[in-house]
């Protein structure tokens, strides 16, 4: 039961916690719906731990759950994980707790609304990272738009309803675009000009092990029994796969891309991030940079790589540029732009480091991107490595920025100075942070930059060249920002009485230096969590791209997995 | 007991964490943090004092076998698979290491694991020697000059983590170790320059100092990205087997060994300050002057030297580049020493020459004479450690005043370290038998007799005037500080300089001792234990022409201790390999196994050999004017070349402490004349070639500039785009509002009006609002009914 | 069912058991001045009075329905009475709420006409 449903549980376990609080409590107990609350994800994180069970030996899609849902239209209810969502699972989780304990004094009215959008916003990018079913996956990830949209509006800033409703209607162009793409993928599952060309092998290919390949099986057979279409996503990436290259791959990648680049940002869609952050509570910057921006590039890891395996290597589609080099030159600019305008907000005299994190945060993700489309194992290793990573360093500048927003209410950079005199503790969490973000070696980021601009390199030299043309940049502006915040004498009065870190502070600061660390001297276990996907998902789109240990395919069309190809085992639902 | 030397790089780093961590919940006094820090690094030493002697010279001694890797390595990055998408994949023609097999790497694709993992080998126990002697002695020092800050902890919290990284630097068995040193030593760059970080100056020279490092980071970086794409691994034993087998790539072939080289170099220039990344050297003696020494001084500005000499197959593979590495480093070093002619700062002053030592270094790699370079390091650490913990005590005695113009006639106050202080001048000046002399004249030497480029003689024209100049500067130096008048008494102390802020006890204790004093014994000590190694550590290098034209010493010369990992372009194998030279029992340690095990005969194993050999004739092709070889063909026989070569340089450092003499001690009046009638050079000198001024305008203020343009480009035009989209979107849901409003619902509305004006009279008349009338409509409709039941019932 | 009371009328049997039409037109007769009252008169009490005509007319019918029911021996003859209980009863609550409504409307309008109250127009 526990392990069957575990992928569920976890879900949806914020759910009933935020339920819990809306029946269970008044309006006046704040004090306890904190504690509550922080108790509650704490435990949806400890049960999360139990993903690390994810067997990295068989790799694929694992804690696989199916049951009926539309039949109508052959949407069912299907769950599983590979290592690069138990990751994101685990990191969402862990987030989850530091968010909701970040809160605690930061937030100062409606505290109980508060904490149950919070638990239900967990609930969304939960579900997104754990469907294995494309409707379902599209519903959280519509979804949970909404409690973040609430969370900037309810306790934002100033400028809290413009912030929102640009993230809001900005999330929604790019996820309605990318509607039409899973309407036309759902159409394709029922061609069977498209249908008949997916082999077994591939299928297996993407499932990765013979359970996940048994549960694709047994669904494609179901619908086609009830003469529905399928949204099961491996099958679907299966689908893509064969379609020919030409307009209508372009078109879909393009469909699905649009809404994942919004999410991620990727230049040019990115002026909703520096205004969100900005306005949003501090929990809610972190939930957002942390956890949210990742539904952009998971998206690519998922879908558009694997599924249109064919437009993401294409370089030559619009005459000398392809798909793949338009998605490379946007994760460029993003890189080098998002560093540049990050540098403003130091320049500027009295910047917002808020937007400075923020603007770091689009040169951050464009490494990922840069190291999705290398298209190399090492490229992906370090673009999955860097979204755990952002989703670390990115979120602990969030916090910090929020601690000192507690104290002083205000986050130019030209109201502080010399705050190493008073607040040591803090003080050295955020060298050790900022210094993380501009990828030194041993800790975190150094060790997904350089894996993924290894990556670039492999694919193209010019690339890694340019990429690390952001991170000098990276360097120059974090520093700067260090020195102007805490180098030099206290000149503001205000300053003079600052309390350094709380215990609180401490205890949500202090496992994100860890992990930095932990991450930076020894990422073994990260990495070999997804080893196998990544992988997999090289040889899907590289079919013949070399792999110490891994026979390289055989390029006639027998199929190499073939334990299930046989009569496939229908497991019926009723 | 090289199985412990994993223990070097982590105790101090174990000495760090204590100190940084607990250092300030439990205020432990300065004698316990010292004693830790002291402690920690002395232990260091001692484990690598022992590995090296007993990899050396022990029972069971390895050398020459130039890798010994810890067995206590784990896997640090298992980075997944590799196509080795440059170069030829091929590793065939890889070369055996002096015994050691060629490559266990297999195809054009591999899977990169990084490792982590301690190596011990010709190079690396030098500079671990170096790192944790000369770091041990600057360590004591800083227990004195340091007494009374209230940062003691942290300053040597940082002093400990930079020990780490640096011996992860030089004992790191592949370059992402290298890397990871690299950037570390940085951040402790950055760091302990910033130590007093309520000066506006320290803070601005630490981020300064940081920002070029990573500029040059930025070339090493690609560079390792390089060599993993061309060799599929990035460890050494891999990639310089390897990298023995390419084609060199002669004067004007630009290939893949020069690209791989260019970006070292340029991560070399950045860490080692040479032109034109050498501008935050002289800006981070804003630190401690301790840091000074040890950092900036003696280990981590020769890093850069390390890496060029542990890459020396790929350099030397490149013509091109190693003409580079040669002018770059001559152009520093003469363009480093002339601003050191002009400068007041005592510490800015040690800083223009350790730029321009290290340009000597680099000259040295450039014309192939890489274990020269590194001899000069060790010399270099000597004797600029020595001077720069000299300028410390001057510093220290004399209350934090920094200026030479307000020091003078110091001796008398200060003998101890005005006689340590004399043994670093000579050693720099190039006077025999001091250590300065045996690494320059071979420099020098190398520089007019090298084969590896042409230009040999402009290279060494242009080494033999900075010779002459730093004779001259450190001359000024020692006259402006030690001797001459007591200009001290004149002025009022400048408190202002290195922290007087923090300065607790010390200041106010000795604030009215206006006499310079001397320091106290833990920082003379180290003073003395330094000038020792600066007198005398030069004969382990011994010039040939004092010996007969033999090398002498055996492995004790340092010139034979380094030979194994230097590749020979001639013969294309590590290693002078002359017969006989090396022990025969020279055994692999991977195992009896493969082309290069104990178990393959030696004419199997020189069959291989040959084979692998690449042919590069054309690769010893003329270079051009050969100074040296013009020499001999006058003079005779080499050994007389060389000893013309060395009287010349004891000639030209003589001429500069000469001059040196004349300008400030006999008539001190000199200077200012001279330097009034050469005043466009000595503006241009003394404001350091308005060097900073260029790159503050040309790189700082642009890319400034661009953060401006960039962040104005987003508002405007990219959220410009998204807002007008907004803007778009309202506007046509005005124009569809209004047409909605007035169009449609006003023909509604029209209609709707016509009908109730017409309907409304009859309704209305119906609403009497009475309930009787209300009820009689309902009983007629009742009866209606009730008609209609029964009509249709009939 | 006219047709089937003629059928089996007598004499004596018209006495003993009444025809069922003889109180149907009575009750009907009640009803009609009953509306009439109703739709007619403009005092609220006559209005009352006219009501309870109406219901009585209903009783009747009820009464005269469960004694023809008996008689023929069909169906259920109490249900009738018990209706009939039921409505006397309602009755007397309506009338006792109407009572209040007419004078809580007298104390507000001070008249109890209704063609002066047209309050639903509005």
């Amino acid at each position: 039961m526990f392990t069957n449903n575990i992928l569920s549980i976890i879900t949806w376990l914020p759910v009933v916690g935020a339920i819990l609080i809306l029946g269970a409590f008044k309006k006046d107990q704040n004090a306890l719906i904190k504690k509550f609350a922080t108790a509650w994800l704490a435990l949806d994180f400890v049960i999360s731990l139990w993903l690390f069970g994810y067997d990295r030996r068989t790799g694929g899609m694992q804690f696989l759950e199916d049951h009926q849902w539309i039949s109508a239209i052959g949407a069912r209810y299907q769950m599983g994980a590979d290592g690069v969502s138990v990751l994101l699972i685990i990191l969402t989780t862990f987030l989850g707790v530091l968010a909701a304990l970040s809160s605690w004094k930061y937030i100062q009215k409606r505290e109980k609304e508060d904490y149950v959008l919070l638990l239900l916003l967990q609930t969304m990018v939960l579900g997104v990272f754990s469907s294995m079913d494309l409707f379902l996956f599209y519903l959280f990830f519509e979804v949970s738009l909404v409690p973040m949209y609430f969370l900037i509006v309810i306790w934002g800033g100033e400028n809290r309803l413009y912030a929102a409703i640009k993230f809001f209607l900005y999330t929604l162009v790019g996820s309605v675009v990318m509607l039409l793409g899973v309407l036309k993928m759902y159409f394709l599952t029922q061609d069977l000009a498209i249908t008949t060309k997916v082999s077994q092998a591939t299928i297996g290919l993407l499932a990765g092990n013979d359970n996940a390949l048994r549960m694709v099986n047994s669904t494609v057979q179901a619908a086609t029994q009830s003469g529905t279409g399928s949204f099961n996503i491996v099958y679907m990436q299966a689908i893509g796969s064969v379609i020919p290259m030409g307009t209508l791959q372009v078109l879909l990648f393009f469909a699905f891309a649009l809404g994942f680049a919004i999410k991620v940002p990727m230049w040019p869609f990115h002026t909703w991030l520096p205004d969100a952050h900005v306005e949003a509570p501090t929990a809610g910057s972190v939930i957002l940079a942390g956890i949210l921006l990742k539904l952009g590039t998971y998206g690519f890891y998922r879908f558009n790589l694997p599924m249109f395996p064919k437009a993401s290597m294409d370089e030559v589609f619009f005459g000398k540029f392809g798909v793949r080099s338009i998605m490379i030159f946007l994760a460029i600019i993003s890189i080098i732009y998002g560093a540049l305008a990050a540098m403003y907000f130091v320049v500027k005299k009295d910047g917002d480091v808020k937007k400075l994190v923020a603007y770091s945060s689009v040169s951050s993700m464009g490494i990922v991107m840069l190291g999705l489309f290398a298209l190399n194992p090492n490229g992906l290793n370090g673009a999955v490595m860097q979204m755990i990573n952002h989703g670390i360093y990115s979120g602990a500048l969030f916090l910090l920025v929020g601690i000192i927003y507690e104290r002083r209410h205000t986050r130019k950079v030209s109201e502080f100075g010399g705050l190493s005199h008073v607040m040591p503790g803090y003080a050295a969490v955020f060298l050790a942070m900022a210094m993380t973000a501009i990828g030194l070696p041993l800790l975190a980021v150094f060790i997904s930059e350089f894996l993924a601009m290894r990556g670039a390199f492999e694919a193209n030299p010019v690339w890694a060249g340019w990429a690390g043309l952001g991170i000098i940049l990276n360097a120059g502006y974090m520093l700067w920002l260090y020195q102007r915040m805490f180098f030099g004498e206290i000149e503001n009065e205000k300053n003079k009485s600052l309390l350094d870190l709380s215990g609180r502070e401490w205890v949500y600061m202090m496992p994100l230096v860890i992990m930095s660390l932990w991450i930076g001297i020894y990422p073994g276990p990260f990495l070999r969590y997804i080893e196998k996907p990544v992988n997999a998902a090289v040889r899907a789109i590289r079919p013949n791209y070399p792999i110490p240990g891994q026979p390289p395919p055989a390029t006639t069309s027998a199929p190499t997995i073939t334990t299930t190809s046989a009569p496939v085992q229908i497991k019926t639902q009723p | 007991m090289y199985r412990y030397i994993w223990l070097v790089p982590l105790l101090p780093l174990a000495g760090a964490a204590i100190n940084g961590i607990f250092g300030r919940w439990f205020r432990f006094s300065e004698k316990l943090i010292g004693g830790i820090a002291v402690g920690t690094v002395a232990l260091s030493f001692l484990i690598s004092l022992t590995a090296v002697y007993s990899y050396g010279f022990g029972g069971e001694a390895r050398w020459p076998n130039p890798y010994v890797t810890t067995q206590t390595a784990f896997n640090w990055i298992p980075a997944g698979a590799v196509k080795q998408t440059l170069g030829e994949g091929d590793t065939s023609r890889a070369i055996a290491v002096n015994g050691q097999p060629a490559s266990s790497v297999t195809g054009p694709a591999s899977l990169l694991n990084i490792q982590w993992s301690c190596q011990l080998d010709p190079l690396s126990s030098i500079f671990m020697l170096i790192v944790t002697g000369v770091g041990l002695c600057i360590f004591v020092f800083a227990t004195g000059y340091m007494h009374g800050e209230t940062g003691f902890y942290r300053f040597f919290a940082y002093m400990g983590l930079f020990m780490f990284s640096m011996l992860v630097l030089v004992m790191g068995s592949n370059f992402v170790m290298m890397f990871v040193g690299w950037e570390g030593v940085g951040l402790c760059s950055y760091l302990l320059i910033g130590y007093y970080f309520n000066k506006q100056e320290a803070a601005n020279a630490s981020r300064k100092a940081f920002i070029t490092n990573r500029v040059g980071d930025f070339g090493f970086m690609l560079a390792i990205f390089g060599v993993i794409a061309t060799f599929g691994s990035a460890q050494y034993t891999n990639v310089v087997s390897q990298a023995a087998g390419y084609p060199v790539e002669t004067l004007g072939h630009w290939g893949l060994m020069s690209w791989i080289a260019l970006g070292l170099m340029i991560g070399a220039c950045g860490k080692s300050a040479q032109f034109p990344l050498h501008v935050w050297l002289p800006d981070a003696m804003a630190g401690p002057t301790p840091v000074s020494a040890l950092i900036h001084a003696a280990t981590m500005v020769t890093a850069g030297l390390y890496m060029l000499t542990r890459t020396n197959v790929i350099f030397q593979h490149s013509q091109t580049m190693m003409l580079v590495v040669a002018l770059v480093g001559a152009f520093t070093a003469i363009f480093a020493a002339t601003i050191g002619i002009t400068q007041n700062d005592i510490k800015k002053v040690l800083a223009y020459s350790t730029v321009s030592q290290l340009g000597f270094m680099f000259l040295a790699c450039g014309v192939g004479a890489f274990v020269i370079g590194i001899f000069h390091v060790m010399t270099h650490a000597f004797f600029k450690a020595l001077m720069f913990l000299g300028s410390g005590s001057v510093i220290h005695g004399m209350h934090h005043e920094q200026d030479m113009r307000k020091m003078g006639g110091l001796k008398k106050y200060m003998p101890i370290t005005y006689m340590t202080f004399l043994g670093g001048w000579l050693a720099i000046c190039g006077i025999i038998p001091f250590s300065g002399f045996w690494s320059k004249d071979e420099i020098l030497w190398n520089a007019a007799s090298t084969t590896h480029i042409p230009l040999g003689w402009l290279v060494w024209l242009i080494g033999t005037i900075a010779a002459t100049c730093t004779a001259f500067y450190m001359t000024r130096l020692v006259a402006m500080t030690f001797w001459g008048e007591e200009r001290f008494r004149k002025h009022e102390h400048g408190m202002e300089h290195e922290g007087h802020a923090q300065k607790k006890e010390h200041a106010t204790s000795h604030h009215d001792a206006h006499v310079p004093h001397e320091s106290p014994k833990s920082m003379w000590v180290p003073l003395v234990v330094l000038a020792i190694l600066a007198t005398i550590g030069g004969f382990v290098g011994i010039s040939t022409a004092f010996t007969g034209g033999k090398e002498v010493g055996w492995k004790m010369n340092i010139v034979n201790w380094l030979d194994p990992i230097i590749w020979n372009k001639e013969t294309g194998q590590f290693g002078k390999a002359e017969e006989g030279k090396f022990p025969p029992n020279a055994t692999p340690l991977l195992g009896n196994e493969g082309p290069f095990g104990a178990n393959t005969s030696t004419a199997e194993r020189e069959q291989l050999l040959s084979q692998a050999r690449p042919t590069n004739g054309e690769a010893k092709a003329h270079t051009g004017f050969n100074l040296a070889h013009a020499v001999e063909s006058k003079v005779g026989s080499e050994t007389a070349t060389e000893w013309v070569f060395i009287i010349i340089s004891l000639l030209v450092a003589g001429a500069g402490i000469g001059l040196g003499l004349l300008f400030y001690v006999k008539s001190p009046q000199l200077a200012d004349v001279w330097a009034a009638r050469l005043k466009p050079l000595y503006e241009a000198s003394y404001n350091k070639y308005w060097i900073d001024e260029f790159f503050g305008w040309a790189i700082t203020r642009r890319t400034m500039d661009l953060a401006r343009g960039v962040f104005a480009f987003d508002s405007k035009v990219v959220d410009g785009g998204v807002n007008g989209s907004a803007w778009l979107t309202r506007l046509t849901s005005k124009i569809t509002g209004g047409a909605d409003k007035y169009l449609v619902d006003g023909l509604v509305n029209a209609i709707a009006d016509f009908v109730v004006r017409l309907m409304s009279p009859i309704v209305r008349a119906a609403q009497t609002g009475l309930t009787q009338n209300y009820a009689l409509v309902m009983v007629i409709g009742l009866l209606i009914a009730v008609a209609i039941y029964f009509v249709k019932s009939l | 069912m006219f047709q089937e009371a003629s059928r089996t009328s007598t004499a004596l049997e018209s006495i003993k058991h009444p025809d069922l039409s003889k109180f149907l037109v009575i009750a009907a007769i009640l009803f009609i001045i009953g509306v009439a009252g109703v739709l007619t008169r403009r005092n609220l009490l006559v209005i009352f009075m006219s009501i309870e005509l109406i219901l009585n007319a209903a009783n009747l019918n009820f009464i005269a329905f469960s004694r023809y029911l008996q008689d023929t021996g069909r169906g259920d003859v109490m249900s009738g009475q018990i209706f009939t209980v039921f409505i006397i009863v309602v009755a007397a609550a309506e009338a006792a709420i109407g009572l209040g409504i007419v004078i809580a409307l007298y104390r507000n309008r001070e008249t109890i006409w209704v063609d002066e109250i047209d309050l639903m127009k509005w």
